[in-house]
């Protein structure tokens, strides 16, 4: 009997050590996680706030060894990444509906829903390459639009994803009061439907805008970049991700400091982007 | 007083026929958006395919296992950029599971409440940062780093093992495979946590407590309930993870040293497809060159692919299992 119960006692210690050591372990890799988000931040600000001033709003970016700022190329970034979204987010949106409203019973939407994942989970460099051969190669020239097409095609499975889950949230009783009214079908969806779901698909886009703000692969062969102020999109368009790498991997080091500066400011609007979506969503629940 | 009904009920037909062709051409306006998703596919299919013939056609399947990568002879074989992307790639995965299943297993199970959302948070602000970021970081501050204090403690250690030890001798340069990998390994991270972190809570509480209820300590509720539970979706989420780091271009491009060699060891600098064609690409001269960068896009694109569709059909046997929700 007393043998049992020491059995039974080793028995329980070994299960108990065993659960505080996993419970000790999966503690410390939620430390590692952190570990480097807190690594990455503060030398991103300790690198990047020194040389964050106003002349890196008001200059152009500069020839080696001369001072200048990144004014173009903020501009440029803000320009391609409007006309991505732009372009990616009308299709995205009304694909996203197809796949809510109108294909309950279809048999594409699952092949639809399957591409629009393998598109999501492309890698950018290879959209960058397609946008290289059928716009860049015909045109013979790099431009600012094909860049925004690159970023267009990276935005857009973001934004049919986010809309399609954003409408069927919306309760189906919702859609049958207003047919029952004799609303035709489209304007269902656009004056209740859409109205229902705005602030879903708002953030849906706000989302694209926050992923493709900072991609740097797909615009390396398509908008390319500027030296010099340009706001045509039919040429090179200097825009921060590609005049980061440039500056960052460049020898010199007032170049590496403006890279600094831009690395720090992409990341800001990133995270602030992230943390208005986070608080749209969590108002919307 | 009869005029006035009539013309409303006509204005009323009158609407409602307009209603109807609105109707029609709305459903279709949306459905010719959704098939361009798939156009864009088929023709992103098409053109890596066109672009990728000269240099198919030339060097043939040997392609994929020529270790030549020379312009000036213009002789070209895939498989050092093959075998860099593969392998950054299982370094970031024994990297990124381990941890990631630990922070799922923590802020699903262990976590105070108050303090879940701001853990959660975090892990996902850490996805949301640009991987031109990672890589800015990787080169000007983890790879000096790695270095100066842990390079030389690898090589001095491990380096010496049989078997493995080629692996893990050479300089000390900071920038190389391993280096790349770990990086890769630190942005997947984020990602897969908060999959896992979805699949643990879906896992129905009943069954999680009756566990308890026998007395179960908390490791054995995961091990014996959740993960059985969830097994398919976790090797999903892998998945997905893994098709994360095989694309992954900026961060490994700054850290990786772009060389065209095969070493044996993984300190020594190396290259991936997605860093050749960032490196590359737009300096490439000649057809052979172009075309032979865009086969490695070719092969890129259908490892990704691959790696996708397996996910996919893993979690959607999960969400068959789950039977239908009401």
């Amino acid at each position: 009997m007393s043998k049992l119960k020491n059995i039974d006692a080793g028995l329980y210690r070994k299960r108990r050590i065993i659960n505080l050591s996993i419970l000790a372990a999966s503690i410390l890799t939620t430390l590692f996680g952190l570990f480097w988000l807190v690594w990455l931040l503060a030398t991103l600000f300790m690198h990047g706030f020194k040389y964050l001033d106003l002349s890196v709003f008001t200059q152009p970016t500069p020839p080696p060894g001369e001072s200048g700022g990144l004014a173009n190329a903020i501009v440029g970034s803000v320009l391609i990444t409007f006309m991505g979204v732009a372009l990616g987010a009308p299709v995205g949106v009304l694909a996203g509906t197809f796949l809510s409203e109108y294909a309950i019973r279809s048999k594409i939407a699952p092949v639809i829903r399957f591409v629009n994942d393998v598109l999501l989970s492309a890698p950018s460099i290879i959209l960058g390459v397609f946008i290289y051969e059928i716009v860049v190669v015909p045109s013979g020239h790099f431009s600012g639009w094909a860049g925004a097409l690159a970023l267009a095609l990276i935005a857009l499975p973001i934004i049919v994803r986010t809309t399609e889950d954003m409408l069927k949230l919306v309760p189906n009783t919702v859609r049958e009061a207003a047919c029952a009214l004799g609303a035709p079908r489209w304007k269902v969806t656009v004056s209740i439907v859409y109205r229902a779901a705005r602030a879903g698909i708002f953030t849906g886009i706000l989302l694209a805008v926050a992923r493709i703000s900072g991609e740097t692969a797909p615009l390396l062969f398509t908008a390319l970049n500027n030296q010099f102020w340009s706001t045509s999109l039919n040429q090179p368009v200097a825009n921060l991700p590609v005049v980061i790498f440039q500056f960052a991997m460049s020898p010199y080091e007032d170049w590496q400091n403006l890279a600094w500066a831009g690395a720090l400011l992409i990341t800001i609007s990133v995270l602030v982007l992230n943390i208005v979506v986070r608080t749209f969503l969590q108002a919307k629940r | 007083m009869n005029k006035v009904e009539g013309q409303t009920g006509e204005s009323l037909v009158r609407s409602g026929a307009k209603g109807r062709i609105f109707d029609v051409v709305f459903a279709n306006g949306t459905k010719v958006c959704a098939i361009i998703v798939f156009l864009i596919i088929v023709a992103i299919m098409v053109s890596l395919i066109v672009g990728a013939w000269p240099a198919l056609k030339k060097f043939g399947p040997s392609f994929i296992w020529s270790t030549e990568w020379n312009p000036v002879t213009e002789e070209f074989g895939a498989l050092v950029a093959i075998y860099g992307t593969i392998v950054t790639s299982i370094i970031a995965m024994l990297i990124g599971v381990p941890v990631s299943f630990g922070i799922a297993i923590f802020i699903t199970e262990l976590c105070p409440t108050w303090l879940k959302q701001p853990i959660a948070t975090a892990i996902e602000l850490l996805a949301a940062i640009p991987s031109i970021i990672y890589g800015m970081w990787g080169l000007f501050v983890f790879a000096p780093f790695f270095a100066d204090h842990i390079e030389p403690w690898i090589s001095d250690t491990l380096g010496n093992l049989p078997f493995i030890g080629p692996l893990f001798s050479g300089p000390p340069l900071g920038i190389g495979v391993l280096t790349a990998g770990i990086i890769l390994g630190i942005m997947v991270i984020p990602f897969m946590a908060s999959v896992f972190r979805d699949l643990f809570e879906v896992v129905p509480p009943v069954l999680k407590e009756s566990a308890y209820g026998i007395g179960a300590t908390t490791w054995e509720v995961i091990k014996k309930i959740v993960m059985p539970y969830t097994k398919i979706g976790v090797v999903g989420a892998i998945m997905l993870g893994l098709g994360r780091a095989l694309g992954e271009t900026m961060a490994v491009t700054f850290v990786i040293g772009n060389a065209d060699r095969l070493e044996e060891s993984l300190l020594m600098p190396g290259n991936t497809i997605s860093s050749s064609l960032a490196n590359q690409f737009t300096e490439a001269v000649g057809e052979i060159y172009t075309s032979s960068l865009i086969a490695l896009g070719l092969i890129l694109f259908l490892l990704t692919f691959m790696v996708l569709a397996f996910a996919k059909y893993l979690l959607v046997r999960l969400t068959l299992k789950e039977g239908v929700r009401t």
